[in-house]
């Protein structure tokens, strides 16, 4: 299946945000929700099973100025075999302009056994623009190896590199759970915040997650690995959560 | 043949860079009790080569390329462009310090013996350029091809914690060079990758990440004893 899928944010000039533009197809349904304060929020609502090898899915996000949005998927994304000798790919691009804020809250990613996945973000912020992106990749579904999947987020702050990552797992990733990778952990992830009035923080390790402030921008990634998909998220919403209800 | 020399020379561990001085993070993944023996050696190679190596050697094409195919005027801001391309890619700081580190000690003993070469191109980041676009530039004094240079890096990733591996477990050495003889072959093929890549822009240069390696970086750091620098 192909899909495209389009989020347009703008402020509403009392101090919230309207939703210009929001549509999509199946599999990829976009429905805002009811929320308070500034930020709007929209599920993505996955419409099929999937994404399937051969699935093609593309989602653009566009924040103006002093917009704020909240994303966040129904339920986790399951990867599968589909069509042989062909990816399943979901690519987000994701622009948020100066003093505007992104919070990319999906759930996690299962890379299921056989599947062939790739996850593209490419994310551009301007100066004084807010961003939280959370990437959670679970290495097969209970007791399964997983299939091949690759997570590839390119994040750019006022025109500088600010973040690279291309996190690949299965058979095509030679050492992955390995220990200089993943160490046999079936789940990782990151929480990417950027967000200038938050002061430099330094870097930190507790266990497997790591606090590890960018040198591109005023950027804090927290990393970690995890035996399970809870523990991970505990891991990281430790994080995310004062600052959601900090800010907006 | 004067270029397959040089090419020993550079590839060597006894190149006076400090290069032994580094565990490629190996120490931390020995004290993490994740590095036991051969076995799990040979899986953190592969999964350093694959990831830290195949980012290092890329980024070492991409440097050599910039200077011997870009024009002058171009070279200082394609190199600038590299160092923070490779900053982002890098997001432990401790990596970082570590790889600019390495970089001023390699620059040092490349101003001493190619001191007409263009190391005044590299950018001026507070703490040096990073390793690898130094270890370009050197390679292009050198006269290397863009291959022989990401064979260089990608050989030196595996090389410095696999000889590090021998100090820090008693592994028998033997048996260590045997497991890098079975990974030449894979090593081989990152640096053809990396060299390839290195046509690419720079954003889309490899940025293969290794949560660990971010991890056990962060974590050695903190040591106030250690065997290791990295």
């Amino acid at each position: 299946m192909r899909a495209y899928a389009r989020l347009v944010a703008r402020a509403d000039g009392r101090g919230g945000t309207v939703l210009a533009e929001l549509r999509g197809e199946t599999p990829l349904l976009l429905r805002q929700t009811p929320g308070s304060g500034r930020a709007v929020t929209v599920y993505v609502v996955g419409g099929a099973a999937g994404p399937l090898a051969g699935d093609d899915l593309r989602l653009e996000i566009d924040v103006g100025p002093g917009a704020a949005v909240r994303v966040h998927t129904v339920a986790a994304s399951v990867a599968l075999p589909g069509r042989p000798d062909v990816v399943s790919r979901m690519a987000v691009r994701a622009v948020v302009h100066d003093g505007g804020a992104l919070h990319w809250l999906p759930e996690q990613l299962v890379a299921a056994a056989g599947c062939a996945h790739l996850a593209e973000s490419r994310v551009e912020l301007a100066a004084g623009a807010r961003l939280t992106w959370r990437d959670e990749v679970i290495c097969g579904r209970y007791g399964e190896a997983p299939g091949g999947a690759v997570v590839h987020t390119r994040v750019d702050y006022d025109g500088r590199p600010l973040l690279r990552q291309s996190l690949a797992v299965g058979p095509g990733a030679p050492g992955w759970a390995g220990p200089a990778v993943l160490g046999g952990a079936p789940a990782t992830g990151s929480l990417l915040v950027v967000d200038p009035s938050i002061p430099h923080e330094t870097a930190a390790v507790e266990g497997t997650l790591a606090r590890l402030p960018l040198a591109g921008g005023p950027a804090t990634l927290w990393t970690a690995t995890a035996a399970d998909a809870h523990t991970l998220r505990d891991h990281l919403d430790v994080e995310v959560e004062p600052l959601l209800t900090k800010v907006e | 043949m004067a270029t397959s020399s040089l090419l020993l020379l550079l590839a060597d561990g006894r190149f006076p860079a400090g290069a032994h001085a580094h565990s490629g993070g190996l120490e931390a993944a020995v004290a993490a009790g994740r590095v036991t023996d051969l076995v799990t050696l040979e899986a953190f190679l592969a999964g350093r080569l694959a990831t830290a190596g195949l980012v290092g050697a890329a980024f070492a094409a991409a440097a050599h390329r910039a200077v011997t195919s870009a024009g002058s005027a171009v070279r200082g801001s394609t190199l600038a462009l590299l160092d923070a391309e490779l900053d982002a890619r890098t997001a432990a700081p401790a990596l970082r310090t570590v790889s600019r580190r390495q970089g001023r000690a390699l620059l040092r003993a490349g101003r001493a013996i190619w001191p007409e070469a263009s190391f005044d191109d590299l950018p001026s980041t507070p703490g040096g350029a990073h390793q690898p676009l130094v270890l370009g530039l050197l390679c292009a004094a050198a006269g290397l091809s863009r291959a022989e240079t990401a064979a260089v890096a990608a050989h030196g990733t595996v090389t410095g914690a696999a000889s590090a591996a021998v100090r820090l477990l008693g592994l028998d050495p033997y048996q260590v060079q045997a497991l890098l003889v079975g990974l030449a072959s894979r090593c081989d093929g990152t640096a053809a990758e990396a060299a390839r890549a290195a046509d690419e822009p720079p954003e889309r240069l490899p940025a293969a990440a290794a949560p660990l390696a971010d991890i056990h970086a962060e974590a050695h750091a903190t040591w106030e004893v250690r065997l290791f620098a990295s």
